[in-house]
Formats: C-alpha cells, sequence, structure tokens
C-alpha cells in the first residue's frame, strides 16, 4: 500500500480545520444527519461518498451555511460557524447545476464575489486573470455562460468559487454533468489545481471511482451516518464492513462460520462438504460466529487444475463470461448456487484462452487475499 | 424580518381590498334597501354591537332573486350564451391551432405573435368594431346586399347571434392557445404510427389527436366559458335590450335602479355558480401539471 | 413540413376573422362621412375633432396616469407576491394568499368593481384618480404574480445561493442576481398590468367618481348610441400605438436573438 507522506490525521497533534461535532439534521421527521462527528484537516481533498439521500449533500449545505444543524456544532478553524450565515463564511461552495450567473459574462462571474469584498479594481482585474489562466478561460472571458461548452462552464464554476481563495472549497458533484471521457480528464485537472492552489478541498459524490481518485481520504456514508473514513486504498482493500466492501468496486461476499486458527487466522466454514476457506484478520471472532469474506475478483484466480500450493481452492462452472476488452469477468458457480466473480486480465488475444461456458475451473486465492468482515 | 415584509405587504393589500370588499358585498346582499346614505340597512354601529347587527341581516333579497324571474332567466341566459359561445369558439378555435402547430417552425413564432396581438389592443374597442360591421346598414349587409345573396338586410345586431360572435371575436385566443401547446407537444411519429397501423387519416386524428390535446381543449373551454359567464360589455353593446346576460343585469339593478342590496345579491350567486367550473378547472390544470412532471 | 389545403384555409379564414374587423374600423376612420358606413371619401377630419374634443384629451391623461402609477405599484406588490408564493415555503394563511392571487383572476369584473365600490363608500374614500389606482392595482397585481411566479418556478435556487456563498447580503442577491434574471418576466408583467388598466371599463365605471372619467368609460358611453366617425379615429390611434409597441418589442427581441446567435457561432 503506498503511503503518501501527506497524513495529517495520523498526527494526534494536527489541528483539523473542520470540525463536525455531534451534527444532527433533521427535516421534519427526516433524519438527514444522525450524531456525526468528523476532522476535516488542511490541504485535505475530502471526499463525502455514499448513495443519494444519504445526507452527503445536506453536510455540504450545513458547511456552506443553507442550513442548520438541528443540533452539534461545526468548527472552521477553531470557530463555530453555525450562527454566521453563508455570505460572511469563508467558504465557497461549487454547485451541482454550477449555478453561473447567465446574464453576466465568463469574467463578470468570476468577478462576482470579489467585487462583493470590495476589492481594489486593479487587484481585480489581475486575481481574475489568474483564475482564467489557472483554469485556461482566457479565450473565452467574454463569453456569455450559455456560449460555452459544458466541460468549460464547469470551470468558469470552478474558477468563481476559488477566485476568492476560501479556506475551503466545498464541490457538490462537480463532475456530475460531463460525459465520462471529460470527467476523466477533468479529475486530474482538479487535483492538479487542488495542489497549485493549496485549498481544502470536501467533495460530494456518488461516483466511488471518482472519489478513489481524487480524495486523499473518503468518507463511505449511509443514511446519515459515516460508516468508514479513510484513504481510498484502506477503504478498497480494507472496508470495515460488507456495505463498503460492496459499495466501493466489485466484491465476491461469501458467508460463513468463523473459528480461530491460530495467530490473527480463521477458518470460514461456508458450505457443506466443503473444504474450510483460511482468512487472515487482526479482528477478534468469537468462535463459530457468523463472519463475511470479502474477496475482490480480481484477487480470484482461475485455473484449470487445482494449483498445488493454493491455500483456498473452490470448484465451480463457468456459467457466463464478460468481456471488457482489457479484462474478462468469470462467473462461475460454485457450491450451493453461489455464484463467484473472478477477473482476470486479458494479456493474450481472445481466441487464446482456454475458458468457456459450462467449463469447469478451479478458483483460488491466497489467505491474505480476502479480508474477513462482521458485518 | 425580510421575509416577513416580503410576504405581509402584498398579503395585507389583498386582504384590505379583494377579501374585506366581498365580505363587504355579502353583508349588504343580506340587508335591506332604505332611502339612506349608503341606500341599505343596517349599519353597523358599536353602540347596538354584533347582535342588533346580525338580527337584522336576512335572506330577503335572495329569496327575492327567486320570485322575479328576470333573475334566474338571466342565470340560465348566461349559462346557455356562455356555454354555446364556448362550443362555437372551440369549433372554430380548434382548426386554427391545429393548421398552427402543423405549420413550418419558421411561421410559428409570427402565427403565434398573430394570435397574441389582439390581447393588447384594446377589448372595448374589439367589440365596439363588431358594432359598424353587424348593424343593420352595416358593410356586412352592405356586401350581401350588393353580391346579390340576401334581398333583406339581416337583423344580427342586438341579438344573441352578435353576442356568440362578438364572444368568440374576443375570446378566441384563450382557445387557441391552450389547444396550440397541446398540440405543439404532440410527437408526429404517434399519427404517423396509427397510419402504420392501419388507420385512415381521420381515424388517427378522432384517436390520436383528439384525445392527446384533451388537455388543452378542457383548459380553452373553461378559460372561455368563465370569463363569459360574467361578461357585460359585450352583451350591452351587441346584444341590445333583448338578450339578458347576468352582468348586464347586475350592473343596471347597481347604477339604474340603485338597489344595492340586490345587485350584492346577484353578485354572490354569480360567485356560487362560478364556483363550480373554477374548481374543475383547478383540477384539470393540477391533472395536466402532474402529467408532465 | 407542407401545409395542407386545409390547414392553409383555416389559417386564412382564422386570422382574417381575426383581423378584418379592425382593418375595417381604421380603414373607415378615414371616412368623410359622418355616417360611418356610407364612404363618401378620405379624410382625416375625424383626427382633428378627436384632437380638437377636450373631454377626450383630459380622459386620456386620466387613463395614462391611472395606468402607469397603478402598473408600476401592481409590479411591485405582485413581484413581491410571486416571491412569497414561490420561495415562501410555509407561513400561516398560505392558502388563502394563493387564493386571493388567483380569485380576481377569474372573478367577473362587475363583482370585483361592486365590491370595490362598496368598500371605497363604507370607509367614506373620495372616488377618483386614487381609487380607480387603488382598484387596477389590486386586480393587476394577481396577474403580474402570475407572469412572474412562472419565471420564479423554473429559476434555478442554486444561483440564489451562489450569489450568498460568494458574499452577497440576502438583498444584494435579489438585486444582483434573481431581479436581472426574472427582469423579462417583470418587464412583461408590468405591460400587462398597464395594457389592462388601459382597457378596463367595468372596474373603472365602478371606483370612479364624477372628477375622474377614463377613456374606456368615455368610448363606451359614446359608442352606446352607435358608431361614431371619432371613435374610429381614436380605435384607429390606439391599434397604431399597439401595433407598433409590438413590433418594436419583436425586432428589440430579434436583435438579441441574433446577437447571441452570434455569440454562439463565434464559439468553437
Amino acid at each position: 500500500m503506498p503511503e503518501c507522506a501527506f497524513a495529517p490525521w495520523t498526527d494526534p497533534g494536527a489541528e483539523p480545520l473542520i470540525r463536525f461535532r455531534n451534527v444532527t439534521k433533521r427535516f421534519g421527521d427526516f433524519t438527514a444527519v444522525r450524531d456525526l462527528t468528523l476532522d476535516i484537516y488542511e490541504h485535505e481533498f475530502f471526499a463525502l461518498l455514499g448513495p443519494s439521500g444519504c445526507g452527503k449533500t445536506t453536510m455540504m449545505r450545513m458547511l456552506a451555511g443553507f442550513e442548520t444543524p438541528s443540533s452539534g456544532h461545526i468548527e472552521l478553524a477553531g470557530q463555530n460557524i453555525v450562527p454566521v450565515p453563508p455570505n460572511k463564511r469563508a467558504v465557497n461552495m461549487m454547485f451541482q447545476s454550477y449555478a453561473l450567473f447567465p446574464h453576466l459574462n465568463v469574467w463578470d462571474n468570476i468577478a462576482f464575489g470579489l467585487k462583493r469584498d470590495g476589492m481594489p479594481k486593479d487587484a481585480l482585474r489581475e486575481r481574475v486573470a489568474e483564475m482564467l489562466k489557472l483554469t485556461h478561460l482566457e479565450r473565452f472571458a467574454r463569453r456569455k455562460p450559455h456560449q460555452i461548452s459544458g466541460g468549460q462552464r464547469q470551470r468558469v464554476a470552478l474558477a468563481r468559487s476559488l477566485a476568492k481563495a476560501p479556506k475551503l472549497l466545498l464541490l457538490d458533484e462537480p463532475m456530475g454533468a460531463l460525459d465520462k471521457k471529460l470527467r476523466q480528464e477533468t479529475q486530474f485537472e482538479l487535483m492538479d489545481i487542488q495542489e497549485k492552489t493549496g485549498t481544502t478541498f470536501v467533495i460530494v459524490t456518488h461516483d466511488q471511482e471518482e472519489a478513489m481518485t481524487v480524495a486523499s481520504r473518503v468518507a463511505v456514508m449511509d443514511e446519515g451516518e459515516l460508516i468508514q473514513v479513510a484513504t481510498p486504498s484502506a477503504i478498497y482493500e480494507a472496508p470495515n464492513c460488507v456495505y463498503v466492501a460492496d459499495f466501493i468496486g466489485d466484491v465476491n461476499i461469501i458467508e460463513g462460520a468463523a473459528h480461530r486458527a491460530g495467530e490473527d487466522r480463521y477458518t470460514v466454514h461456508w458450505a457443506d462438504g466443503q473444504a474450510p476457506l483460511m482468512a487472515a484478520s487482526d479482528k477478534a471472532f468469537s468462535p463459530a460466529q457468523n463472519a463475511f469474506l470479502a474477496i475482490r475478483p480480481e484477487k480470484v484466480l482461475v485455473t484449470a487444475e487445482r494449483p498445488a500450493d493454493a491455500v483456498n481452492a473452490i470448484q465451480g462452472r463457468i456459467h457466463d463470461i464478460a468481456y471488457l476488452g482489457n479484462i474478462s469477468t468469470y462467473h462461475v458457480e460454485v457450491a450451493g448456487g453461489r455464484m463467484l466473480k473472478a477477473q482476470t486480465a486479458n494479456t493474450r488475444r481472445i481466441e487464446n484462452r482456454g475458458f468457456t461456458w459450462e467449463n469447469r475451473v478451479w478458483l483460488s486465492w491466497d489467505s491474505t487475499a480476502g479480508v474477513l468482515l462482521e458485518r | 424580518m425580510r421575509r416577513v415584509f416580503i410576504i405581509a405587504v402584498p398579503y395585507l393589500w389583498l386582504l384590505a381590498l379583494f377579501l374585506i370588499p366581498f365580505a363587504i358585498v355579502l353583508k349588504i346582499s343580506l340587508s335591506d334597501v332604505a332611502m339612506a346614505r349608503p341606500p341599505y340597512l343596517p349599519q353597523f354601529s358599536w353602540e347596538a354591537g354584533w347582535g342588533a347587527f346580525l338580527s337584522q341581516l336576512d335572506f330577503e333579497n335572495f329569496t327575492f332573486l327567486t320570485t322575479d324571474d328576470l333573475y334566474w332567466k338571466a342565470y340560465l341566459s348566461s349559462l346557455q350564451i356562455a356555454a354555446t359561445s364556448t362550443l362555437l369558439t372551440l369549433l372554430i378555435g380548434y382548426p386554427i391551432a391545429y393548421a398552427m402547430a402543423r405549420a413550418p417552425d419558421e411561421w410559428r413564432a409570427t402565427l403565434m405573435m398573430l394570435v397574441i396581438l389582439p390581447f393588447w389592443t384594446s377589448f372595448l374597442i374589439r367589440v365596439y368594431s363588431w358594432m359598424g360591421i353587424l348593424s343593420q346598414e352595416g358593410y356586412l349587409n352592405q356586401l350581401l346586399l350588393g353580391l346579390g345573396v340576401i334581398s333583406e338586410p339581416l337583423i344580427i345586431l342586438n341579438t344573441k347571434v352578435a353576442v356568440y360572435i362578438g364572444i368568440v371575436y374576443t375570446y378566441i385566443p384563450f382557445m387557441i392557445l391552450p389547444i396550440y401547446a397541446a398540440l405543439h407537444r404532440l410527437d408526429s411519429s404517434l399519427i404517423e404510427a396509427a397510419e402504420d397501423l392501419g388507420c385512415s387519416r381521420a381515424k388517427a386524428f378522432w384517436l390520436i389527436t383528439v384525445p392527446l390535446s384533451r388537455n388543452g381543449i378542457i383548459a380553452g373551454c373553461f378559460l372561455v366559458f368563465i370569463p363569459t359567464l360574467g361578461e357585460f360589455v359585450i352583451p350591452s353593446l351587441l346584444g341590445g335590450s333583448g338578450t339578458l346576460m347576468i352582468g348586464k343585469v347586475l350592473w343596471e339593478e347597481f347604477f339604474n335602479n340603485r338597489d344595492w342590496p340586490v345587485a350584492s345579491a346577484v353578485a354572490v350567486v354569480l360567485v356560487l355558480i362560478l364556483i363550480i367550473p373554477i374548481v374543475l378547472f383547478q383540477q384539470n390544470q393540477q391533472k395536466q401539471n402532474e402529467a408532465q412532471s | 413540413m407542407r401545409l395542407s389545403w386545409f390547414n392553409i384555409t383555416s389559417l386564412t379564414l382564422g386570422f382574417a376573422f381575426l383581423y378584418l374587423p379592425m382593418i375595417i374600423l381604421v380603414i373607415y376612420s378615414f371616412n368623410e362621412s359622418r355616417l360611418v358606413t356610407v364612404w363618401t371619401g378620405f379624410s382625416t377630419k375625424w383626427y382633428g375633432e378627436l384632437l380638437s374634443n377636450q373631454a377626450f384629451l383630459d380622459a386620456a391623461w386620466v387613463t395614462l396616469k391611472v395606468a402607469v402609477f397603478s402598473s408600476t405599484l401592481a409590479t411591485v406588490l405582485g413581484t413581491l407576491a410571486a416571491y412569497a408564493l414561490v420561495r415562501g415555503a410555509r407561513f400561516p394563511g398560505r392558502t388563502l394568499f394563493s387564493g386571493m392571487i388567483y380569485a380576481p383572476l377569474v372573478m367577473p369584473e362587475v363583482i370585483t368593481g361592486l365590491s370595490l365600490l362598496l368598500l371605497f363608500i363604507g370607509i367614506g374614500l373620495d372616488r377618483g384618480v386614487l381609487t380607480i389606482v387603488l382598484a387596477h392595482t389590486t386586480f393587476a397585481m394577481c396577474y403580474v404574480s402570475v407572469v412572474v411566479s412562472s419565471r420564479l418556478v423554473s429559476f434555478d435556487q442554486s444561483l440564489e445561493e451562489a450569489a450568498l456563498d460568494l458574499g452577497c447580503s440576502p438583498w444584494d442577491a435579489f438585486r444582483l442576481v434573481t431581479l436581472p434574471i426574472i427582469a423579462p418576466a417583470v418587464i412583461s408583467g408590468w405591460l400587462l398590468a398597464f395594457t389592462l388598466s388601459l382597457d378596463d371599463l367595468v372596474i373603472a365605471s365602478f371606483t370612479t367618481g364624477p372628477s375622474a372619467t377614463t377613456l374606456p368609460i368615455k368610448i363606451f358611453s359614446a359608442v352606446r348610441l352607435g358608431v361614431s366617425p371619432e371613435i374610429n379615429a381614436l380605435s384607429t390611434l390606439m391599434i397604431a400605438v399597439v401595433t407598433l409597441g409590438v413590433i418594436i418589442a419583436s425586432l428589440i427581441s430579434k436583435r438579441n436573438f441574433v446577437r447571441e446567435q452570434q455569440g454562439v457561432a463565434g464559439r468553437h
């Protein structure tokens, strides 16, 4: 796991930029955010990830000041910002719809916030020019928002919200309106800009790939609660529950009874008449406790013969093959009608590969390939 | 503070100048005529209190409306005129709306403008313009006599026919616009699909176009029917003394007879009659909005 | 798409029906004879008579005053009402409020006029220009509010939030963002209120006093007795003003449209 040098959340002495303390937000009977506590540090690129209605947008709107918490408080650089109205916060937001003012051109849109601060004319012009340069929009300064493309609009929205050099920039589904190819390019551009400006970014997204790509840390949310907050690689490799494992990427979940089999090692009995599976875990499980073994499909090896040194091996029959160009996913039916997925990289041409429908194959993986979860 | 101001100002305005006036009408409709200024009793006085005031109110004027056949005839005749002219407006307006929806794209803006333009010209003048056309020595009779179609001038002005013409003429944009909006949204491939499945042109029109423009038709009909029911200008300029419409009766009751309580009772009953089509119209609009969203 | 003969016929007849009466009116306003329906020769004398008729000029002045004041007041109140209705979420009496906005639109003018008159008498307000302005403002503000709220409904609320986010006070957000965007609706609301006021006969007749006669009242009392050449001339002038206004408005919007098209074409 490549750990980058930037990890203030591991430093107990670091002062967080944002602190959510027991924040609850109710809309009538509906609880959007439930007793949530979270620290976000300076220069972080923090992603709030979850399905729609999980409360991530509400959290963002509370940071921007458009919603007030029902209880709890939110600190920005040590100061409680709950009573501060949105126009007095050193926080800026990039809206999902971009919310570009249709009657103002690109230049005036970017200058809008600076003018509210009463910035002197020369400094303002310089700052707008700087922003236009940063987002490669110099040639479009005089255009109205409806005269530029979707990708350009997105950059105007970014430039406008960055112009005031906020302590914190909020991005609400910033790439939701872009097509896939443009989205990928923009993600890198966004990371680049974040690095250049050193601003703390909080991004809300339902796209797990996007969160994994851009963020220094990801918070997975569901029904108003934080499920896991960790780096993208930790979330992917060591999810703390089935929900997270399932939400991020593709995963096989095998349910069974766990028994201790040595230090940090457990066997999982998953089907009658089948050899138990071996899994490493530093969590403690009581004997015969119900557990879930999560294994990523790309960690499962497909072979015609049982590999001699395999710790875990299951025989099955190929039910379906999804050919995706660079990789193929095999859906393999194993004991009890259970379906497991295995992914292989297509390094060879298609006609040279061995397996087809109905073939009997062996699926195997190492004891450290999977994660054993309690729920 | 700002929010309260935004709501309170128009709210209080409407309370004072719409709701309270209407409450006054209701109150006067329950009062008696008197040789006084203002010409009705009882006047409310704080000394006498509410009890004495309320005890003097009665439904006499409403009973009077049912005994004098002028009033119920006027209501019936208003309903009949409004219904007939709504139907006529639909029959004339639909083909126009249909042709507009079928017209080439570059014509549409102009056609729309041509339909809306009369809205901006004076209603009174538009009604007035028919007086010269329909009178006994008017342009229509001159034309028809000149062509030899008729030998005696037709008497149209000061009849119901003139009222129908006036209503159709002034209210037809209200009919055309909603129907046009419905037809405009209609996907022409639906007609092609119907024809592909064996419908004749006429059948496809009847089975596809008409049902899909139903909401436009209903909206248009209510938009014509509701305002015509209380119409005053058209019957008094084109209808002559023989055409009874309730708006005119109210006007005359008030200005000529100075019978305020009866005029108020006429107004109250008219509102009660109007509530039914208005509620139906609202429901139709709501259904339409739901269907669209 | 080519139009069938049936469609061409309905369009031709339909628009002939809509426009012929007014065209005839305009033509005969240049008739020399007092007998309006008999053409004796071209003359502009009725225009001369009209413009020297002080009563008509006074009425026109009163009408204009009333229209300007009431439509401006109605635009302010109607915009506030629309804002309250669309953005005001919940407040006590909201249903009553929206009912009071929509009711005047369907209320017969005779009833609106009657009820306002009874109010003015009840509170002892002298009838004249002021009372007509109050009456016209009341029903016109409802039209304005409908026009403006249909624009506000489609207005992306995040635009206002963005303005707040960038440091605007709520009032600045309204002034700098909301108002410019809904301006076309507010302007057409004003125009609508203005024409409604210019046009109104019934409500003005009820709420006016002897001191203030509006043009529609004047016209009505003149044409009750039959067609008159002065009224033809006056109608022609009014039609001309409206036509001119509409042509100018459509030219302006066309120019803006072309400009925007060029802007779009200029991008790559």
